[in-house]
Protein backbone atom coordinates (compact mmCIF):
# COMPACT_ATOMS: atom_id res chain seq x y z
CA UNK A 1 0.00 0.00 0.00
CA UNK A 2 1.75 3.08 -1.25
CA UNK A 3 -0.94 5.62 -0.45
CA UNK A 4 -0.56 7.32 2.89
CA UNK A 5 -3.65 7.53 5.05
CA UNK A 6 -3.27 10.51 7.33
CA UNK A 7 -6.22 9.51 9.54
CA UNK A 8 -4.43 6.50 10.94
CA UNK A 9 -1.66 8.51 12.51
CA UNK A 10 -2.46 10.07 15.85
CA UNK A 11 -3.00 13.78 15.29
CA UNK A 12 -0.12 16.08 16.13
CA UNK A 13 -0.75 17.91 19.42
CA UNK A 14 -0.19 21.19 17.59
CA UNK A 15 -3.33 20.49 15.61
CA UNK A 16 -5.32 20.23 18.83
CA UNK A 17 -3.84 23.56 19.82
CA UNK A 18 -4.78 25.04 16.43
CA UNK A 19 -8.33 23.82 17.01
CA UNK A 20 -8.69 26.30 19.87
CA UNK A 21 -8.19 29.26 17.46
CA UNK A 22 -5.26 30.78 19.39
CA UNK A 23 -5.42 34.08 17.50
CA UNK A 24 -9.04 34.74 18.38
CA UNK A 25 -8.16 33.74 21.92
CA UNK A 26 -5.68 36.59 22.36
CA UNK A 27 -8.57 39.06 22.19
CA UNK A 28 -10.67 36.88 24.51
CA UNK A 29 -7.86 36.66 27.07
CA UNK A 30 -7.10 40.37 26.80
CA UNK A 31 -10.71 41.51 27.34
CA UNK A 32 -11.12 38.94 30.12
CA UNK A 33 -8.05 40.27 31.94
CA UNK A 34 -9.32 43.83 31.49
CA UNK A 35 -12.69 42.95 33.02
CA UNK A 36 -10.86 41.33 35.91
CA UNK A 37 -8.53 44.30 36.49
CA UNK A 38 -11.16 47.01 36.00
CA UNK A 39 -13.62 45.53 38.49
CA UNK A 40 -13.79 47.12 41.94
CA UNK A 41 -12.35 44.94 44.68
CA UNK A 42 -9.42 42.57 44.65
CA UNK A 43 -8.80 38.98 43.65
CA UNK A 44 -5.93 36.70 44.61
CA UNK A 45 -3.49 36.34 41.69
CA UNK A 46 -3.88 32.55 41.65
CA UNK A 47 -7.67 32.85 41.48
CA UNK A 48 -7.40 35.60 38.86
CA UNK A 49 -5.09 33.42 36.78
CA UNK A 50 -7.49 30.49 37.09
CA UNK A 51 -10.36 32.71 35.92
CA UNK A 52 -8.49 33.75 32.78
CA UNK A 53 -7.35 30.18 32.15
CA UNK A 54 -10.96 28.94 32.38
CA UNK A 55 -12.22 31.68 30.05
CA UNK A 56 -9.49 30.70 27.57
CA UNK A 57 -10.31 26.98 27.92
CA UNK A 58 -14.01 27.67 27.41
CA UNK A 59 -13.26 29.76 24.32
CA UNK A 60 -10.91 27.06 23.00
CA UNK A 61 -13.45 24.32 23.65
CA UNK A 62 -16.23 26.13 21.85
CA UNK A 63 -13.87 26.96 18.97
CA UNK A 64 -13.10 23.24 18.65
CA UNK A 65 -16.82 22.39 18.66
CA UNK A 66 -17.41 25.11 16.08
CA UNK A 67 -14.82 23.56 13.76
CA UNK A 68 -16.14 20.08 14.36
CA UNK A 69 -19.58 21.24 13.21
CA UNK A 70 -18.31 23.35 10.30
CA UNK A 71 -15.62 20.99 8.93
CA UNK A 72 -17.41 20.64 5.58
CA UNK A 73 -17.97 24.38 5.24
CA UNK A 74 -14.36 25.13 6.17
CA UNK A 75 -13.04 22.79 3.49
CA UNK A 76 -14.76 24.96 0.86
CA UNK A 77 -13.09 28.23 1.81
CA UNK A 78 -9.50 29.22 1.05
CA UNK A 79 -9.10 30.96 4.42
CA UNK A 80 -10.11 27.88 6.42
CA UNK A 81 -9.28 24.90 4.18
CA UNK A 82 -6.01 24.25 5.99
CA UNK A 83 -7.56 23.89 9.45
CA UNK A 84 -6.87 20.49 11.05
CA UNK A 85 -10.27 18.95 10.18
CA UNK A 86 -10.76 20.05 6.54
CA UNK A 87 -7.10 19.18 5.87
CA UNK A 88 -7.82 15.73 7.36
CA UNK A 89 -5.01 15.83 9.88
CA UNK A 90 -7.38 14.80 12.64
CA UNK A 91 -10.40 12.56 13.17
CA UNK A 92 -13.67 14.46 13.42
CA UNK A 93 -14.82 12.79 16.62
CA UNK A 94 -11.50 13.58 18.30
CA UNK A 95 -12.16 17.28 17.71
CA UNK A 96 -15.67 16.93 19.15
CA UNK A 97 -14.48 15.09 22.26
CA UNK A 98 -11.62 17.54 22.76
CA UNK A 99 -14.08 20.44 22.55
CA UNK A 100 -16.50 18.89 25.04
CA UNK A 101 -13.68 18.03 27.46
CA UNK A 102 -12.24 21.56 27.36
CA UNK A 103 -15.65 23.23 27.70
CA UNK A 104 -16.91 21.04 30.54
CA UNK A 105 -13.70 21.20 32.56
CA UNK A 106 -13.45 24.98 32.16
CA UNK A 107 -16.91 25.45 33.70
CA UNK A 108 -16.33 22.99 36.56
CA UNK A 109 -12.90 24.42 37.45
CA UNK A 110 -14.20 28.01 37.35
CA UNK A 111 -17.15 27.04 39.54
CA UNK A 112 -15.03 25.27 42.14
CA UNK A 113 -12.13 27.73 42.23
CA UNK A 114 -13.89 31.06 41.71
CA UNK A 115 -17.66 30.95 41.94
CA UNK A 116 -20.74 29.47 40.34
CA UNK A 117 -22.17 32.78 39.07
CA UNK A 118 -19.08 33.36 36.89
CA UNK A 119 -19.14 29.67 35.93
CA UNK A 120 -22.80 29.87 34.85
CA UNK A 121 -22.05 32.85 32.63
CA UNK A 122 -19.13 30.91 31.10
CA UNK A 123 -21.41 27.90 30.51
CA UNK A 124 -23.99 30.17 28.90
CA UNK A 125 -21.29 31.69 26.65
CA UNK A 126 -20.12 28.25 25.49
CA UNK A 127 -23.64 26.99 24.74
CA UNK A 128 -24.46 30.29 23.07
CA UNK A 129 -21.46 30.05 20.72
CA UNK A 130 -21.32 26.32 20.02
CA UNK A 131 -25.05 25.60 19.81
CA UNK A 132 -27.21 28.71 19.36
CA UNK A 133 -24.78 30.48 17.04
CA UNK A 134 -22.81 27.76 15.20
CA UNK A 135 -25.46 25.08 14.82
CA UNK A 136 -28.67 27.07 14.78
CA UNK A 137 -28.44 30.68 13.61
CA UNK A 138 -25.20 31.11 11.62
CA UNK A 139 -26.46 29.08 8.63
CA UNK A 140 -29.90 30.73 8.79
CA UNK A 141 -29.66 34.50 9.06
CA UNK A 142 -27.49 37.25 7.58
CA UNK A 143 -27.55 38.86 11.04
CA UNK A 144 -25.42 35.87 12.16
CA UNK A 145 -22.46 38.11 12.95
CA UNK A 146 -24.54 40.26 15.29
CA UNK A 147 -25.54 37.10 17.15
CA UNK A 148 -22.05 35.59 17.08
CA UNK A 149 -20.66 38.82 18.51
CA UNK A 150 -22.61 38.05 21.66
CA UNK A 151 -20.35 35.07 22.33
CA UNK A 152 -17.19 37.16 22.12
CA UNK A 153 -18.77 39.71 24.45
CA UNK A 154 -18.86 37.43 27.49
CA UNK A 155 -15.15 37.33 28.59
CA UNK A 156 -14.88 40.80 30.22
CA UNK A 157 -18.20 40.19 31.95
CA UNK A 158 -16.94 36.87 33.37
CA UNK A 159 -13.69 38.51 34.50
CA UNK A 160 -15.62 41.29 36.24
CA UNK A 161 -18.12 38.96 37.93
CA UNK A 162 -15.25 36.71 39.14
CA UNK A 163 -14.07 39.67 41.23
CA UNK A 164 -17.35 41.20 42.39
CA UNK A 165 -19.60 38.13 42.53
CA UNK A 166 -22.55 40.10 41.14
CA UNK A 167 -23.89 41.32 37.80
CA UNK A 168 -24.15 45.11 37.77
CA UNK A 169 -24.46 47.79 35.06
CA UNK A 170 -20.72 47.88 34.32
CA UNK A 171 -20.19 44.23 33.27
CA UNK A 172 -23.35 44.48 31.16
CA UNK A 173 -21.97 47.61 29.45
CA UNK A 174 -18.67 45.84 28.74
CA UNK A 175 -20.73 43.07 27.15
CA UNK A 176 -22.71 45.60 25.11
CA UNK A 177 -19.54 47.30 23.82
CA UNK A 178 -18.15 44.12 22.24
CA UNK A 179 -21.63 43.15 21.06
CA UNK A 180 -22.02 46.41 19.08
CA UNK A 181 -18.39 46.41 17.96
CA UNK A 182 -18.44 42.98 16.29
CA UNK A 183 -20.71 43.74 13.30
CA UNK A 184 -18.71 46.66 11.85
CA UNK A 185 -15.48 44.79 12.67
CA UNK A 186 -16.52 41.61 10.91
CA UNK A 187 -18.52 43.05 8.03
CA UNK A 188 -15.52 45.17 7.05
CA UNK A 189 -13.63 41.88 6.74
CA UNK A 190 -16.56 40.18 5.00
CA UNK A 191 -16.59 42.92 2.36
CA UNK A 192 -13.13 41.95 1.15
CA UNK A 193 -13.47 38.17 1.53
CA UNK A 194 -17.11 37.84 0.47
CA UNK A 195 -16.57 35.46 -2.45
CA UNK A 196 -15.40 32.75 -0.09
CA UNK A 197 -18.58 32.76 1.97
CA UNK A 198 -20.78 32.84 -1.11
CA UNK A 199 -19.38 29.49 -2.27
CA UNK A 200 -20.23 27.56 0.89
CA UNK A 201 -23.76 28.84 1.46
CA UNK A 202 -23.25 30.80 4.68
CA UNK A 203 -25.61 33.80 4.47
CA UNK A 204 -23.03 36.53 5.09
CA UNK A 205 -24.51 40.02 4.91
CA UNK A 206 -22.64 41.21 1.76
CA UNK A 207 -23.74 38.06 -0.10
CA UNK A 208 -27.41 38.13 0.91
CA UNK A 209 -28.31 41.80 1.24
CA UNK A 210 -25.65 43.19 -1.06
CA UNK A 211 -22.81 45.56 -0.53
CA UNK A 212 -24.83 48.74 -0.12
CA UNK A 213 -26.93 47.39 2.71
CA UNK A 214 -23.83 45.98 4.44
CA UNK A 215 -22.02 49.29 4.18
CA UNK A 216 -25.00 51.16 5.57
CA UNK A 217 -25.29 48.73 8.48
CA UNK A 218 -21.58 49.09 9.28
CA UNK A 219 -22.26 52.80 9.75
CA UNK A 220 -25.41 52.19 11.82
CA UNK A 221 -23.63 49.86 14.26
CA UNK A 222 -20.64 52.20 14.50
CA UNK A 223 -22.98 55.05 15.45
CA UNK A 224 -24.82 52.85 17.96
CA UNK A 225 -21.51 51.72 19.45
CA UNK A 226 -20.43 55.25 20.41
CA UNK A 227 -22.96 55.93 23.21
CA UNK A 228 -22.46 52.40 24.57
CA UNK A 229 -18.67 52.91 24.65
CA UNK A 230 -19.03 56.27 26.40
CA UNK A 231 -21.72 55.07 28.83
CA UNK A 232 -19.37 53.61 31.52
CA UNK A 233 -17.96 57.11 31.98
CA UNK A 234 -21.35 58.82 31.65
CA UNK A 235 -22.89 56.75 34.46
CA UNK A 236 -19.89 57.44 36.68
CA UNK A 237 -18.42 53.94 36.46
CA UNK A 238 -15.05 55.24 35.30
CA UNK A 239 -12.95 58.40 35.44
CA UNK A 240 -12.17 60.87 32.67
CA UNK A 241 -9.18 58.89 31.33
CA UNK A 242 -11.56 56.26 30.02
CA UNK A 243 -14.09 58.93 29.03
CA UNK A 244 -11.65 60.87 26.85
CA UNK A 245 -10.25 57.68 25.30
CA UNK A 246 -13.76 56.37 24.52
CA UNK A 247 -14.73 59.69 22.96
CA UNK A 248 -11.60 59.93 20.80
CA UNK A 249 -11.76 56.28 19.69
CA UNK A 250 -15.47 56.58 18.85
CA UNK A 251 -14.87 59.65 16.69
CA UNK A 252 -11.99 57.92 14.86
CA UNK A 253 -14.03 54.75 14.32
CA UNK A 254 -16.91 56.84 12.97
CA UNK A 255 -14.59 58.82 10.68
CA UNK A 256 -13.11 55.62 9.21
CA UNK A 257 -16.53 54.04 8.70
CA UNK A 258 -17.84 57.00 6.68
CA UNK A 259 -15.80 56.32 3.50
CA UNK A 260 -16.71 52.63 3.81
CA UNK A 261 -20.41 53.46 4.16
CA UNK A 262 -20.68 55.75 1.15
CA UNK A 263 -18.66 54.06 -1.55
CA UNK A 264 -19.24 51.20 -3.88
CA UNK A 265 -16.51 48.76 -4.85
CA UNK A 266 -15.45 48.55 -8.48
CA UNK A 267 -13.76 45.81 -10.51
CA UNK A 268 -10.31 44.95 -9.12
CA UNK A 269 -10.98 47.17 -6.11
CA UNK A 270 -8.12 47.21 -3.61
CA UNK A 271 -10.67 47.74 -0.79
CA UNK A 272 -8.32 50.04 1.11
CA UNK A 273 -10.98 51.83 3.25
CA UNK A 274 -12.46 48.48 4.32
CA UNK A 275 -9.06 47.05 5.24
CA UNK A 276 -8.23 50.23 7.14
CA UNK A 277 -11.51 50.08 9.06
CA UNK A 278 -10.97 46.41 9.90
CA UNK A 279 -7.43 47.07 11.13
CA UNK A 280 -8.54 50.02 13.20
CA UNK A 281 -11.44 48.10 14.74
CA UNK A 282 -8.96 45.72 16.38
CA UNK A 283 -6.87 48.60 17.68
CA UNK A 284 -10.08 50.28 18.89
CA UNK A 285 -11.06 47.40 21.15
CA UNK A 286 -7.57 46.89 22.57
CA UNK A 287 -7.18 50.62 23.27
CA UNK A 288 -10.65 51.01 24.79
CA UNK A 289 -10.18 48.15 27.25
CA UNK A 290 -6.62 49.21 28.04
CA UNK A 291 -7.98 52.69 28.85
CA UNK A 292 -10.51 51.10 31.19
CA UNK A 293 -7.73 49.40 33.14
CA UNK A 294 -5.46 52.47 33.16
CA UNK A 295 -8.39 54.54 34.43
CA UNK A 296 -9.08 52.07 37.22
CA UNK A 297 -5.41 51.83 38.26
CA UNK A 298 -5.09 55.63 38.22
CA UNK A 299 -8.18 55.96 40.41
CA UNK A 300 -6.87 53.28 42.76
CA UNK A 301 -3.54 55.07 43.11
CA UNK A 302 -5.28 58.38 43.74
CA UNK A 303 -3.84 60.04 40.59
CA UNK A 304 -7.24 61.25 39.39
CA UNK B 1 -8.29 1.73 15.63
CA UNK B 2 -7.65 -1.76 14.30
CA UNK B 3 -3.94 -2.37 14.68
CA UNK B 4 -3.91 -5.70 12.81
CA UNK B 5 -4.83 -4.09 9.50
CA UNK B 6 -2.38 -1.28 9.82
CA UNK B 7 0.38 -2.01 7.42
CA UNK B 8 2.76 0.83 8.19
CA UNK B 9 5.87 1.53 6.23
CA UNK B 10 9.02 2.01 8.35
CA UNK B 11 8.76 5.77 7.79
CA UNK B 12 5.16 5.78 8.97
CA UNK B 13 6.15 3.71 11.98
CA UNK B 14 8.80 6.28 12.90
CA UNK B 15 6.32 9.15 12.48
CA UNK B 16 3.71 7.23 14.51
CA UNK B 17 6.11 6.77 17.43
CA UNK B 18 7.30 10.35 17.19
CA UNK B 19 3.78 11.74 17.43
CA UNK B 20 2.84 9.37 20.20
CA UNK B 21 5.87 10.43 22.18
CA UNK B 22 5.32 14.17 21.73
CA UNK B 23 1.64 13.78 22.65
CA UNK B 24 2.57 11.90 25.80
CA UNK B 25 4.92 14.69 26.82
CA UNK B 26 2.26 17.33 26.25
CA UNK B 27 -0.43 15.39 28.16
CA UNK B 28 2.03 14.75 31.00
CA UNK B 29 2.92 18.43 31.15
CA UNK B 30 -0.72 19.49 31.18
CA UNK B 31 -1.55 17.05 33.99
CA UNK B 32 1.42 18.24 36.04
CA UNK B 33 0.38 21.85 35.48
CA UNK B 34 -3.16 21.16 36.71
CA UNK B 35 -1.89 19.25 39.75
CA UNK B 36 0.18 22.30 40.74
CA UNK B 37 -2.68 24.70 39.95
CA UNK B 38 -5.22 22.73 42.02
CA UNK B 39 -2.78 22.63 44.91
CA UNK B 40 -2.32 26.41 44.70
CA UNK B 41 -6.08 27.03 44.47
CA UNK B 42 -6.67 24.84 47.52
CA UNK B 43 -4.06 26.67 49.60
CA UNK B 44 -5.48 30.06 48.60
CA UNK B 45 -9.10 29.11 49.29
CA UNK B 46 -8.23 27.55 52.67
CA UNK B 47 -6.51 30.78 53.68
CA UNK B 48 -9.62 32.88 52.97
Amino acid sequence: MEQTTPHILPADWRDFFALTKPRVMTLVIFTGICGLLAAPGSIHPVIGFTTILCIAMGAGGSAALNQWWEADIDSGMKRTANRPLPAQRMRKNDARDFGILLSASSVVILGLAVGWLAASILAAAIVYYAVIYTIWLKPRTPQNIVIGGGAGAFPPMIGWVAVTGEVTAMPILLFAIIFMWTPPHFWALALFVKLDYANVGIPMMPVVKGERSTRRQILIYTVLLAPVAIAPWAIGGTGYIYGVAALALSIAFFALSLPVAFRQSVEQDSMQPEKRLFGFSILYLFALFAALVVDRVAAGQGWI
Amino acid sequence: MDLRNMAMTPEEEVEFRKRQRSRNWVVGGVLLFFAVLFYAITIVRIGE
